[in-house]
C-alpha cells in the first residue's frame, strides 16, 4: 500500500447522497481476477451512455472540475462489499474521498487501498459542495498527520477522526496482514483453548 | 455487568486488544467465492504467505455463473475464467469447493445454514455484504473487502472495532399476507438506507420469534441494506432443531456440548444498547420499493412521498426520474414486465413453496416473464421432490438453476433497461439488475401475485 501524509489539491463535486458501490463499479465490471484497471469504469453508467459517447453533465466529464479528492453527499459506498469500488475509485487518481458519512464496510476497504475516507460535519460538506461549484479551482489541503482538512480560501481548518492504528498504516504505507501474521503465536494458543468449537 | 448477545460472542472471539481500540478478532468459518477471491489469492501468493488454516474455508461459485446449462463449460469468456481461477486456488490450497454441479452447490448464504456450516455462537465473515444471513442462527457474521478475504486466510483474524449495539424489535402478531421479508422492509424504510450504520443489529420481539429459520434469514440477510455491520437473532429451539443432523452439524457428545453453549447466547436482562428501536407487527402491511435504495420501502397500497427535505430533494428527484414514477403517485395498476424471484434473501425453499402455494392452477400474466432461481442444488432437489417444479412450469414460470442470477446481473439474467421488475432480491440500486432496468423490492408472495396479475395490486385482496 502507497503512504498517504498531505495532500493539495482541487476537488470533484458530487452532491448525491447514498452513493452506493453498485454505481461506484457496477458487478458486470466485477470479472477480472486483477486489482488494475478499475478507474475506466468507474461510475460507468453515470459517466457514459449506452453507446459508451461521456455524459456532459456529468462531474467526472466536466472539465471545469479536477483533482485528486472527491467530495460526496452522505452514506458514501453503501451496499456492495465489493473493494473495487475503492480500487476503482484510487486507479482514476482519486486519493480521498470527503463525505458527512461514510458506510462501514466501504470505509475499511479505503483504508486497505491507501485511499483516505475524510469525515466531515453535514454543514461543512454542504458548505465544500456549494464553494467548489462556485469557484473549480478551490483547493483544499489534506494532511494526515495533524488530522485536519484546511480550507486556505477560506482561512478554515477543520479537524477529522480517524482510527490511530489505521493512520499509522496509512502514514507508513503499512497493511494489516503484516499486522496480523505476526500475532500468529498468539492465535495459536487462542485456538488451543477453543478448539471444541469446530 | 449484563452483556448484549452480539458481545458475549465478540468477547468470545478476541485474541488480543491493541493500542487505540481495535481487537483481533478470531473467525471461525470463512465462506469464499469466485469473485471477491482472486486478488485475494494473490496477495498470498505475492507476500510467499501460507494459507493458515484451509479447513476453515468453505468455497461455491455463484456470483457469477450461468443459470441454464450448467453442466456446459460457462460460455462467456471472462465469467469462466474466474470460475476456472477459483477451481485453480482451491485445488492449489486445499479448500473444500462446491462448484458447478456439485450436489451441494449454491449461493453461499444459503448453503451455510443448509450445510449445517452456520451455527450459533460462531464468527463467520465472506467476501460479500449479505454474509449478516448468518446472523439468523445467532452467530456474529458479516461481510468483509478481498483485502480482508486476504487477511483471514493469511492469519484466521481481522483487526476490528468494535461495533455500537442496535436493537430492533417487532413485539405482536403479523396481518395476512405480511411476511419476513415486509417486516424488514418496513423497518429499512423507517431507519433509511444508513440508519443503522456503525452499530450491530438484535432482532428480538415476538414476531422475530415467531418467524422460522428463513424468515429470520431474510431479516438478517438485509441488515447491511440499513447499513449495518451485520444483524443477529438469540438462538432458540427453532435455531437448534434446523442445525440439527446437517452435516456439518456437531454430533453426539459434541451436539450436548455445543447446545449447552448455545442456550447461554442471549441478551441478559439489563444489557445495554447504543440505540433501541420497537415495533408494533400490526402496523407491517405488504411491502414495496419506489426508488433506488432499500430505504425508498411504502405499503404496496401506498404513495410515494410528495416531500422530503431540501437536502434530499436532488438524490430524490434523480431516483424518480430513474424510476419514471412521480412523487405522490400510487403503484396501484402499475403494469410489471419481469418477476424475479431469487436471491440470498428470498431463494429458499420456504420461498418456492409460498410462489408455487399461490400460483397453482393459476396462470402468469401473458406479458410478464416471471424467473425463479432457486438458491442452491438442495433447494432445488427439493422443489423437484415435492413437484414444484411442475407447478410453476404450468403457471407460466421458468425454474432455472442455483446463481445470484438477476439480484446483480453478472450473468446473462438482466432485466432490460426502462423495464419493471418486481424482485425479491435484496437492492434497487440504478443499474443492479442491468443497466437503465427499474427494480422494485418485495416478498415472494408479493412477487406471485404481481406475475399472475401483472400489474401491482393490493396482494391482501387476492390470497388464496
Amino acid at each position: 500500500m502507497e503512504r498517504f501524509q498531505t495532500l493539495r489539491s482541487t476537488a470533484v463535486p458530487l452532491p448525491l447522497e447514498n452513493i452506493d458501490t453498485d454505481q461506484i463499479i457496477p458487478a458486470r465490471f466485477l470479472k477480472a481476477t486483477t486489482r488494475e484497471g478499475f478507474g475506466d469504469n468507474l461510475f460507468r453508467d453515470w459517466r457514459y451512455n449506452p453507446d459508451n459517447s461521456p455524459k456532459a453533465d456529468f462531474a467526472l466529464n466536466n472539465p471545469r472540475y479536477g483533482g485528486q479528492v472527491l467530495v460526496a453527499g452522505k452514506n458514501f459506498g453503501c451496499g456492495s462489499s465489493r473493494e473495487h469500488a475503492a480500487w476503482a475509485l484510487y486507479d482514476y487518481g482519486f486519493r480521498v474521498v470527503v463525505s458527512s458519512y461514510f458506510a462501514d464496510i466501504f470505509r475499511g476497504n479505503a483504508l486497505n487501498t491507501g485511499l483516505l475516507p475524510l469525515q466531515v460535519s453535514d454543514e461543512t460538506l454542504g458548505r465544500l459542495l456549494a464553494a467548489i461549484h462556485a469557484d473549480p479551482a478551490l483547493e483544499v489541503v489534506v494532511d494526515l498527520p495533524s488530522q485536519t482538512l484546511a480550507v486556505p480560501a477560506w482561512g478554515e481548518t477543520f479537524s477529522f477522526a480517524i482510527d490511530p492504528y489505521k493512520k499509522e498504516c496509512l502514514i507508513n504505507g503499512y497493511d494489516d496482514i503484516d499486522f496480523l501474521v505476526n500475532q500468529k503465536s498468539a492465535i495459536e494458543a487462542f485456538e488451543k483453548q477453543r478448539a471444541w468449537a469446530w | 455487568m449484563p452483556r448484549t448477545l452480539f458481545d458475549k460472542i465478540w468477547d468470545a472471539h478476541v485474541v488480543r486488544s491493541i493500542e487505540g481500540g481495535q481487537d483481533v478478532l478470531y473467525i471461525d468459518r470463512h465462506l469464499i467465492h469466485e469473485v471477491t477471491s482472486p486478488q485475494a489469492f494473490d496477495e498470498l501468493a505475492a507476500r510467499n504467505l501460507e494459507l493458515f488454516r484451509p479447513s476453515q474455508i468453505i468455497a461455491t461459485a455463484d456470483h457469477n455463473v450461468p443459470t441454464q446449462n450448467q453442466h456446459l463449460p460457462i460460455e462467456e469468456p471472462l465469467s469462466r475464467s474466474q470460475v476456472d481461477k477459483l477451481t485453480e486456488n482451491c485445488q492449489k490450497y486445499g479448500i473444500e469447493l462446491y462448484g458447478l454441479g456439485h450436489q451441494r452447490q449454491g449461493i453461499v448464504h444459503v448453503i451455510g445454514p443448509e450445510l449445517g456450516l452456520t451455527q450459533p455462537g460462531l464468527t463467520m465473515v465472506c467476501g460479500d455484504s449479505h454474509t449478516s444471513t448468518h446472523g439468523a442462527f445467532g452467530a456474529v457474521a458479516f461481510g468483509i473487502g478481498t483485502s480482508q478475504v486476504a487477511q483471514v486466510m493469511a492469519s484466521q483474524c481481522l483487526l476490528l472495532s468494535r461495533p455500537k449495539r442496535m436493537r430492533i424489535s417487532v413485539e405482536g402478531e403479523l396481518q395476512p399476507g405480511v411476511t419476513a421479508k415486509d417486516i424488514i422492509l418496513y423497518v429499512i424504510a423507517q431507519l433509511g438506507t444508513g440508519g443503522a450504520t456503525g452499530h450491530f443489529v438484535e432482532y428480538a420481539g415476538s414476531a422475530i420469534r415467531a418467524l422460522s429459520m428463513e424468515g429470520r434469514m431474510t431479516i438478517c440477510n438485509m441488515s447491511i441494506e440499513m447499513g449495518a455491520r451485520g444483524g443477529l437473532i438469540a438462538p432458540d429451539d427453532t435455531t437448534f432443531a434446523y442445525v440439527e443432523g446437517r452435516p456439518f452439524a456437531p454430533q453426539g457428545e459434541a451436539w450436548d456440548a455445543a447446545l449447552g453453549y448455545w442456550q447461554t447466547l442471549y441478551t441478559e436482562e439489563g444489557a445495554t444498547f447504543d440505540t433501541e428501536y420497537t415495533y408494533a407487527a400490526a402496523d407491517i402491511a405488504p411491502m414495496i420499493t419506489y426508488g433506488t435504495n432499500p430505504g425508498m420501502g411504502i405499503p404496496i397500497t401506498g404513495h410515494v412521498p410528495s416531500e422530503v427535505p431540501a437536502t434530499e430533494a436532488e438524490s430524490f428527484d434523480k431516483s424518480l426520474k430513474y424510476m419514471g414514477l412521480q412523487r405522490g403517485e400510487s403503484l396501484l395498476g402499475k403494469q410489471i414486465d419481469y418477476v424475479f424471484i431469487g436471491s440470498c434473501t428470498n431463494s429458499r425453499i420456504e420461498d418456492l413453496r409460498t410462489v408455487a402455494a399461490y400460483v397453482q392452477g393459476k396462470q402468469k400474466a401473458g406479458h410478464v416473464e416471471a424467473i425463479i432461481v432457486p438458491g442452491s442444488k438442495q433447494v432445488e432437489q427439493q422443489a423437484i421432490a415435492e413437484g414444484i417444479d411442475k407447478v410453476l412450469a404450468a403457471a407460466g414460470f421458468e425454474l432455472r438453476e442455483p446463481s445470484c442470477s438477476a439480484c446483480l446481473a453478472m450473468n446473462e439474467d438482466k432485466i432490460p433497461a426502462g423495464k419493471y421488475c418486481v424482485a425479491t432480491s435484496n437492492r434497487n440500486f440504478e443499474g443492479r439488475q442491468g443497466p437503465g432496468s427499474r427494480t422494485l423490492l418485495a416478498s415472494p408472495l408479493v412477487a406471485a401475485i404481481t406475475a399472475v396479475q401483472g400489474r401491482i395490486v393490493d396482494i391482501t385482496e387476492y390470497l388464496n
